[in-house]
């Protein structure tokens, strides 16, 4: 690494816009900012972790009033929403792509399309939402599960779903705020080829709270769908 | 290191892994319906897990980061791994010793 031998010589160094001066190199900035974005997406996975075990935990408890519960969901709204997400997956990706070619106009166009389609993900998950409150199947005083043996436990199902589903909506929601924010930036030029790292870093967040619902869709969708309606 | 941070992916890797990921989702949504008893729940994970690793690899760039950060990306993976497994196996285990003094 060059280190600067004659002061006085600094002033005339060729210094990038975006490097800030206690980073050796535009590289090392980067390295650092994705160091610890994925630092922080560490700690949003223990976050949803406690979940997760939660979750696991009440279904082996309660197998027979989990699989009854999980039947309620909606499995093609399910699926259509994932691929919903998934499709934003894929314009995020684009859109780091395009500001990695400093394509200014590109970088908007897919922002705006993944805005649409998380958008939409969360619509139809408020019509999921709806079918829920409509039927009675929020827990609390006014849960009602016709059928059920052991509506308790039932109820103990949808706690998990709202609380699951709930904190990954509220992370997309979050995701929404910042996209407007990027677009604003990339309005007024401020991503270049050279620096685009809050576009890309977003890019990690967004594609995370893809993963947190590859895993949500399965276990709250899809694992007790074929035998489980007959038992409970 | 030259190459981690200026690695910019061709965009038919990002289209070919769009279409697996949604192939694996219909995919899975339809071996849902179907009764193949406790299999059922190990072909979803496995799905998951699969479409999961996909997203990582290329959409998050992982293939080509540093290897500070696939050291932090593995070690999140194994304490959550601790988390669920211990706590399931000291669950699942629970009832074939009995507690002394219960």
């Amino acid at each position: 690494m060059p280190t600067a031998s004659h002061p006085t010589e600094i002033p005339a160094v060729h210094h990038p816009e975006h490097l800030q001066h206690h980073f050796e190199n535009a590289e090392q900035q980067k390295d650092a900012s994705t160091t610890g974005m994925w630092v922080f997406l560490v700690t949003e996975v223990m976050f949803f972790g406690g979940l997760f075990l939660a979750y696991m935990l009440y279904r082996g408890l309660y197998p027979a009033a989990f699989a009854a519960a999980s039947n309620k969901t909606d499995l093609w709204l399910g699926a259509a929403n994932t691929t919903v997400l998934i499709c934003s997956s894929l314009t995020m990706a684009l859109a780091v792509h395009a500001a990695s070619q400093g394509k200014k106009n590109l970088i908007i166009v897919f922002l705006v399309l993944t805005l649409l389609l998380g958008g939409t993900f969360l619509g139809v998950k408020g019509v999921e939402y709806h079918d829920k409150y409509v039927h009675h199947e929020v827990p609390g005083a006014n849960f009602q599960c016709e059928g059920c043996a052991d509506a308790q436990h039932t109820s103990l199902f949808f706690a998990c779903y709202f609380g699951m589903t709930g904190l990954h909506a509220t992370h997309m929601i979050v995701g929404i705020f910042i996209i407007f924010f990027l677009i604003a930036k990339a309005r007024k030029g401020a991503y270049t080829k050279e620096w685009y790292t809050p576009v890309e870093m977003f890019g990690l967040y967004w594609h995370f709270i893809d993963i947190v619902w590859i895993f949500l869709f399965p276990l709250l969708y899809l694992i007790d769908r074929s035998a489980g309606g007959l038992k409970g | 290191m030259a190459d981690n941070t200026h690695h910019i992916v061709p965009k038919r890797v990002y289209f070919s892994v769009f279409a697996a990921l949604i192939a694996l989702t219909w995919v899975t949504a339809w071996v849902a319906t179907v009764d193949l008893g406790r299999l059922n729940f190990v072909i979803a994970i496995s799905i998951a897990i699969f479409k999961a690793s996909l997203v990582a690899l290329f959409f998050m760039h992982l293939a080509w980061a540093t290897k500070l950060t696939k050291m932090i990306v593995f070690s999140g993976i194994y304490w959550l791994i601790l988390l669920l497994f211990i706590t399931m196996e000291d669950f699942w285990t629970r009832g074939i010793m009995g507690v002394p003094g219960r």
